[in-house]
């Protein structure tokens, strides 16, 4: 018997029946007639039943959110991760792209992806978060998804070489204490880091959730900085320039600072402070009476999660809720817990603490300290959703 | 027998397996040409570190601006589709981390007047970065400065006068200082 040369169903059927000594011919044996599916492919696709995208916003379309209702644990998916670009995703050839590092070191170098291949790889879990995460809070009306308060935060794991083992390679002058990233896109977007954060766990990653770096995350390069705030992990990256103080770009000056009530304007926030978010039951979820799991996600810059805990009255009384492990560094956590509703009005919150002690702030405390309008940067404040005696869930601005 | 194959082995990987710690430089990398630091050493120090020779004036930043910029940012920096560019507040006002409306501007906010000249030559025109002269994006700066009321109309600046200017909100910079507690920031 020659072997099929397509794998054609009907011809399937016939090397089956023959095989097996069965006549199918004009029988209708079963009403249970199964149809084969398509066979493997070079890459893989979803289901062309799952519709969660990115929401791309922006006069020029230069960011898109998450869907966070969308997701089950703690690791975003490359195509569903949130973008924020300032001139464009550039198309780098890895071929040709390298890293080039000088200023005040011994040795000014460039690398090249294949040296970068050669040296140790280092891979961890850590949270991205814009610090405009949440920026319209206080603007949005009670029809308000997930991904539209808190889209601007996702998490992978990364794999590349630590930014310290490249600096061994190029040495450090000693008044070395700032140094520069900068990315290859239109803009040559900057951003200064003190020296002593750079060796601290900062990856130059080539991977992304065990493939290369998506080219909206910056491919074939990015600095990973743990902890911090989204913008200062420069994608496209091609240069470190090492100096004796930071270089002021407008990244950190006009963008991402805080002014206070006091009349100061807190600069170098890098840290991203504890948060969470409670991603179902949320809107526009239509809730049945009965058991529940309330779940979302929590995450701190400074370190592990400690706790999460879910008040459904509005935060008067707080109940521990589980978090799956791993509970790691920098990086986000799954919680849940288990609710019954009983088919009146309540108001699910969730709140997180580190392992510094930190506790996330309600809206009005944050308020009370740094002022409504500077929390559009770094807002780490609690979310709350009310679910309405129909079951309809929606945003609660607490502001 | 077994013993001096593990030794021999032992003596093997102290040259050819090296521990993290105690690592010397691996000699990965290759020794960057002057050409290609030339070429991308751009960045501006708020010393004025990196600023090239050359010099513009406020009359040249004018013509340009309305070429090449007014059609975003509005006419004299204000009332465009994108960044408010000029405005300032009364001495001693500072509304915004409070107030809602207000823009922060190069005059209001920016504390550095180096940061100018390195942004625009780095990121702007929006749509074609890298098009402007180190010549234009200083008359650009000098333009952008007066129109914040920073520099008189017949100012001319370059690589020595431009890191002198003080920015009105300079003083209110403050590095973060959050860390040293773990109560609410
Ligand atoms: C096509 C529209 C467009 C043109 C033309 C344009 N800009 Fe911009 N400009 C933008 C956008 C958009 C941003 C914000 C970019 C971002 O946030 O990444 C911006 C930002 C800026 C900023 C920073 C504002 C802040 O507060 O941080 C300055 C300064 C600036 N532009 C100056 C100029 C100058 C000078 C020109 C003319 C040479 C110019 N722009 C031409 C669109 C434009």
């Amino acid at each position: 018997m020659p072997q099929p040369s397509a794998f054609s169903r009907r011809r399937f059927l016939q090397l089956s029946a023959l095989s097996s000594g069965v006549i199918l011919a004009g029988q209708n044996t079963t009403a249970d007639i199964r149809e084969l599916g398509p066979w493997a492919s070079p890459y893989g696709k979803r289901s062309r039943h799952e519709t969660a995208v990115r929401d791309a916003t922006g006069i020029v379309m230069q960011e898109s959110e998450t869907p966070q209702q969308a997701l089950s644990g703690t690791i975003t998916p490359s195509a569903l991760h949130y973008e924020r670009h300032h001139a464009g995703i550039p198309d780098i050839n890895p071929d040709t792209h390298q890293l080039l590092i000088h200023g005040m070191v011994e040795r000014p170098l460039t690398f090249s992806m294949a040296d970068l291949y050669r040296m140790p790889q280092t891979c961890r879990t850590y949270f991205l978060e814009c610090a405009g995460n949440g920026e319209h809070s206080f603007e949005v009306g009670e029809k308000t998804s997930p991904q539209k308060l808190c889209g601007l935060f996702s998490q992978s794991e990364w794999c590349g070489v630590a930014l310290g083992s490249l600096l061994r390679e190029t040495g450090l002058k000693p008044r070395a204490s700032w140094l520069l990233a900068e990315g290859a896109d239109a803009c040559l977007l900057t951003r200064s880091i003190p020296v002593e954060q750079a060796l601290d766990n900062v990856i130059v990653a080539y991977a992304q959730n065990g493939e290369a770096v998506r080219p909206a995350q910056g491919y074939p390069l990015r600095l990973i900085v743990p902890g911090c705030e989204g913008n200062m992990n420069v994608k496209w990256l091609r240069r470190i320039e090492v100096s004796d103080q930071p270089f002021m770009t407008r990244e950190e000056t006009s963008k991402y600072s805080d002014p206070l009530r006091n009349g100061t304007v807190r600069q170098f926030s890098f840290v991203m402070d504890a948060k969470s978010i409670i991603t179902r039951p949320t809107y526009p979820m239509q809730l049945e009476k009965g058991w529940h799991e309330i779940r979302g996600v929590a995450w701190s810059g400074r370190g592990k999660v400690k706790s999460v805990e879910v008040s459904d009255d509005g935060g008067k009384s707080w109940h521990s809720a589980d978090i799956q492990p791993p509970i790691l560094n920098k990086s986000s956590v799954r919680f849940g817990l288990l609710w019954n509703w009983d088919g009146t009005e309540r108001i699910l919150t969730s709140r997180a603490t580190d392992d510094t002690g930190y506790v996330q702030p309600s809206v009005k405390e944050l308020i009370a300290i740094r002022g409504k309008q500077s929390l559009r940067y770094h807002n780490n404040t609690m979310i709350s959703w009310r679910v309405q005696p129909d079951g309809l869930v929606t945003y609660l601005r607490t502001d | 027998m077994k013993a001096p194959v593990t030794v021999l082995l032992m003596c093997l990987s102290v040259q050819l397996i090296a521990q993290p710690r105690d690592m010397a430089p691996l000699d990965v990398g290759k020794p960057a040409s002057q050409d290609l630091i030339h070429r991308w050493n751009t960045a501006i120090q708020p010393d004025g570190r990196g600023l090239p020779p050359g010099q513009g004036c406020v009359s040249e930043g004018k013509r340009l601006y309305a070429k090449q910029c007014a059609a975003c940012h509005g006419e004299e920096g204000k009332g465009g589709v994108y960044d408010v560019l000029v405005g300032r507040l009364p001495e001693g006002s500072f509304p915004f981390a409070t107030e809602a409306g207000h823009k922060k501007t190069i005059g209001n906010y920016w504390p550095w007047p180096t940061t100018l000249f390195d942004y625009i030559r780095r990121a702007m025109p929006f749509l074609t970065p890298g098009t402007l002269s180190d010549a234009q994006t200083y008359s650009l700066c000098a333009y952008l400065l007066h129109l914040n009321d920073l520099l008189p109309e017949n100012a001319c600046l370059d690589a020595d006068k431009l890191p002198k200017i003080v920015m009105p909100a300079q003083h209110r910079f403050v590095p973060d200082n959050r860390l040293q507690t773990s109560s609410v920031r």
